[in-house]
């Protein structure tokens, strides 16, 4: 996997240049679709048109030069990393650039955003190639000027240098460069070379952010916008019945009462929803008033009758429903090697676990909302989505109007974790706007956030293994979901290839809640569960937990699977390096370290986690991880992203919990509902392995393994295996230090 | 409606509104100053700090009433180029993630290092227990903190 140093592609419908009035030359490309994961370049970029293009490298004739990224930009650092992988190869010095949010044309626009930490993975080839080629146009207007050959020029920091040592800036060659033709095959930097990336850089909109600007969709408003607030049924399965609004009319500061639903009820009933509409079909109470309090205020005077549509559920039915289907045989099964039926039934023992996990709400904490103002010619939505091509076309089907009538402006987003994948609050806003024909924003308070959210599916896992003669000799994983199953290629992750006999099986049960993906979906309790299985695995063959982990990779490097997910040799890397630097199994008395060792988002990565007990209860100190993601764009933001997902899922593996009773969520705010705060917070130490591999992404891959690094250390200080999530609600034990 | 006179980043603001409006809306709907972020409404998460009177209070909680005759001050008026030693501390560091909570963050740091300008690890993490950061980025605050404490003494 070397980076290739040519194109291999026509890169004329890819990248277009043009001259500026001012003197300037901007060169347009298609950043989403540079980065959609499942586009391959050669094919897609190839069928593009200018209309299509929608960032920009603007270089003045003073030679500065501006990226204009469209990119949403939830908090992953995208927006500092994805223009610093073309100004590298621009050749241009990182304190020259400027980067800004591009204008949005929607005319034509074709915007896509990619998921599941895939953006850099993606975008990295088509991203080089589009700083190259700028440069090689600039060279070639100086080389022309000179009257030399191109070759013969050298660039840095944005000054080209011909072999006589005459020099001319960017800026000086720009207008030229803006006319000529843009050169078929342009050379990528060999990474060693590299100046931009590999350093730490710090985010973009670092002094906005620091100085409280305007950025957010919840900060976007316009001269007489109103707020609205949506009250929606209190208890999935519910549905509107009867509403008086006479008290809300009354207050200060409302402007009117309506209902919404029946739009979006019909595209439903007609089939044509997609994956982004997880949205109640009942029709809701809007109120609409001068300020957010106002509206607040008025939606908590309606009064409000609901009836059940659906039946109303409950935690413990869905237990019992996840477990009656663990423990049941209409399985799908995802993946089967060998015969793990006959394993079993030749084992010395057999040993079996159930790890549990509750439904869990995103929690972004800037609060769903969305702008719209719809009139008679066109419609205008400003906000924060993850996916805003769907919202876009989904908004134009739902009010009857064409798409080239409807704009869509994409703001920075107050965390998205997987939540603004789905437009719920895109739709809303636009219906309401749609019925008052005035600019309004849609505003959910915390409790409507936490209450009508699309939740991480409760899941449980059955995992069996079978010991023969001292081996591991089969291995079977059931996995009960609610409403969906773990998906692609998740069976071909680690212990996949591993294990002669092994087998994945799914089942699930079908709710009313709505559900969806959520930071590392599925994996993120599936890696908590086998990596604690793995650790129970080791004891019961009385071997070393790490050298069980080498031998099993040893094995998959012996008989290499193609269809397996994750390489055997990275994984194995990175498990040395988080034992050298944890000082695994040398730590001091009183401080119990557990181990987990996972792939997911095309990212290798292992942890150790180091706690101590006081007063019986587990304090996580430390976290030492190990990451194999390939070249390090922004090691900054790298790091940020690697230590956010770890304490965010020592948080939600530790203490956060959600039921529901009669389809009611019993939580509704943080006072009932635990994040984790900086108290609990261990030090996290971030290792990378030094790599020219073309990286892969940081958003996800580190959260899913370390519920287990922190479940198999609090077994080493207490003796007790936790398999059911949230640990701290689940401990109840006493200490029982076995050393 | 009533009317209040309000002292926000040394300049007066006369508003309407209900008088138990809280502070945080009046900033964000009504002056415009949405630096200051909505975040739970139930002063349990903190992205709504400002600083009342020199303390760090939660603006939702804090109702217009209350706050007439305070000396508020909000993200926007914590420096007047944004080099306030704990603004350079943030940007040093690099902290945000998202950024949605790092306002509140900033505050709750700038008001606690005021009276306590030489903190010790454990008195910051008490001091920062209150503030909510979803991304996490929690190790980051710390350090900001410390280094923001260096600048100060």
């Amino acid at each position: 996997m070397i980076p290739s140093n040519k194109n291999t592609f026509s890169r004329r419908s890819f990248l277009k240049s043009s001259a500026l009035a001012s003197g300037g030359m901007i060169i347009g490309f298609n950043l989403f679709n540079a980065c959609k994961s499942d586009v391959k370049p050669s094919i897609d970029l190839s069928q593009l048109n200018y209309n299509d293009f929608n960032a920009f490298i603007k270089i003045s004739p003073e030679g500065k030069v501006t990226i204009f990224s469209p990119n949403p930009e939830i908090g992953q650092g995208v927006k500092t990393s994805m223009p610093m992988i073309i100004a590298e190869e621009l050749e241009v010095a990182w304190d020259d650039v400027l980067v800004v949010q591009a204008p949005l044309d929607t005319k034509n626009y074709n915007r896509q955003v990619a998921g599941g930490s895939q953006s850099i993975r993606h975008g990295w080839t088509a991203l080089r190639q589009t700083g190259a080629t700028a440069k090689q146009m600039l060279v070639n207007a100086a080389a022309a000027k000179w009257g030399v050959d191109a070759s013969e020029c050298s660039v840095k920091n944005g000054v080209i240098t011909n072999a006589k040592g005459e020099t001319l800036g960017y800026g000086d060659v720009v207008s030229d460069a803006a006319v000529l033709e843009v050169p078929e095959e342009v050379s990528l930097k060999d990474p060693k070379d590299f100046t931009i990336i590999g350093q730490g850089k710090g985010n973009v909109d670092i002094d906005k952010i620091i100085t409280g600007k305007p950025l957010f969709g919840l900060d976007y408003k316009v001269e007489g916008m109103l707020y609205a607030a949506v009250l929606r049924p209190p208890a999935f399965g519910q549905v509107l019945d009867t509403y008086d609004a006479s008290v809300a009319k009354s207050l200060p500061g409302v402007v009117d009462v309506i209902t919404i639903g029946k739009k979006v009820r019909e595209f439903q009933e007609a089939g044509k929803g997609n994956w982004t509409m997880q949205i109640s079909s009942s029709d809701k109470v809007v109120v609409i008033a001068k300020t957010t309090w106002d509206a607040f205020k008025g939606k908590n005077a309606i009064k409000a009758t609901w009836k059940t549509d659906t039946p109303l559920e409950s935690t413990e039915k869905h237990d019992d429903i996840l477990l009656g289907l663990l423990n049941g045989k209409n399985f799908s099964t995802r993946r089967q090697d060998g015969d793990v039926k006959k394993a079993f039934a030749n084992a010395d023992k057999v040993i079996e676990r159930i790890y549990e996990s509750p439904f869990l709400p995103h929690n972004t904490l800037e609060p769903m909302n969305f702008f719209a103002n719809v009139t008679d010619e066109k419609v205008e939505l400003v906000g924060p989505v993850q996916t805003p091509e769907a919202a876009h076309s989904v908004v134009a089907e739902l009010l009857g109007r064409d798409i080239e009538n409807v704009h869509l402006d994409m703001t920075r987003m107050g965390g998205g974790f997987g939540r603004r994948l789905y437009g719920d609050f895109v739709f809303e806003a636009a219906e309401i706007s749609d019925a008052v024909r005035k600019p309004i924003k849609m505003v959910s308070s915390r409790e409507d956030d936490m209450t009508t959210g699309v939740y991480r599916p409760a899941i449980k896992y059955k995992i069996a293994a079978s010991i023969k003669d001292g081996k591991l000799t089969g291995y079977h994983l059931k996995e009960a979901a609610v409403n969906s199953n773990m998906y692609g290629l998740i069976p071909n992750f680690f212990p996949a290839g591993a294990i002669e006999n092994y087998q994945v099986d799914t089942a699930n049960y079908q709710s009313n809640i709505t559900t969806g993906a959520w930071r590392a979906p599925y994996t993120n309790f599936l890696a908590s569960a086998e990596q604690s299985f793995f650790d129970e695995i080791a004891e019961e063959l009385g071997v070393d937990r790490v050298q069980l982990h080498m031998d099993l990779l040893d094995n998959v490097k012996k008989n290499p699977e193609p269809n397996i997910e994750y390489n055997p040799e990275r994984l194995q890397n990175v498990l040395k390096l988080a034992v050298e630097k944890s000082n695994w199994g040398k730590t001091e008395a009183g401080v119990y370290q557990g181990l987990s060792v996972y792939y997911c988002h095309n990212t290798h990565v292992a942890e150790v986690a180091d706690i101590t007990m006081e007063n019986g209860l587990p304090i996580v100190k430390k976290v030492t991880c190990a990451i194999d993601c390939g070249i390090v764009v922004n090691p900054l933001g790298a790091i940020n992203q690697a230590k956010g997902g770890i304490l965010d899922g020592i948080g939600h593996a530790m203490y956060s919990d959600f039921e529901f009773k009669d389809g009611i969520p019993q939580s509704n705010n943080f006072n009932s509902y635990q994040l984790i705060r900086m108290g609990q917070t261990p030090k996290v130490d971030i290792h990378f392995i030094e790599s020219d591999i073309d990286p892969t992404g940081l958003g996800e891959p580190t959260l899913p393994p370390v519920g287990a690094a922190i479940a198999n250390a609090i077994y080493k200080a207490t003796g007790k295996r936790l398999t059911k999530q949230p640990y701290m609600g689940n401990l109840n034990v006493e200490e029982k230090v076995l050393g | 409606m009533p009317t209040f006179t309000l002292k926000i980043n040394n300049k007066t603001h006369t508003v309407e509104a209900d008088m138990d409006t809280p502070l945080l809306w009046v900033l964000r709907d009504q002056i415009d100053l949405v630096g200051t972020k909505y975040g739970c409404g139930v002063g349990q998460c903190g992205a709504c700090t400002v600083h009342a009177d020199g303390t760090a209070m939660r603006s939702c909680l804090l109702q217009i009433s209350q706050a007439e005759g305070m000396d508020i001050t909000t993200i926007e008026g914590l420096s007047e180029d944004g080099k306030h030693p704990v603004q350079e501390a943030w940007k040093e560091v690099d902290v945000p993630q998202c950024g949605y909570c790092q306002a509140g963050q900033i505050m709750t740091a700038s008001a606690f290092l005021e009276k306590n300008p030489s903190p010790s690890e454990s008195e910051i993490r008490n001091a920062m227990h209150g503030n909510i950061c979803r991304c996490a980025a929690y190790n980051s605050i710390e350090e900001a903190v410390k280094v923001a404490s260096k600048k100060l003494s």
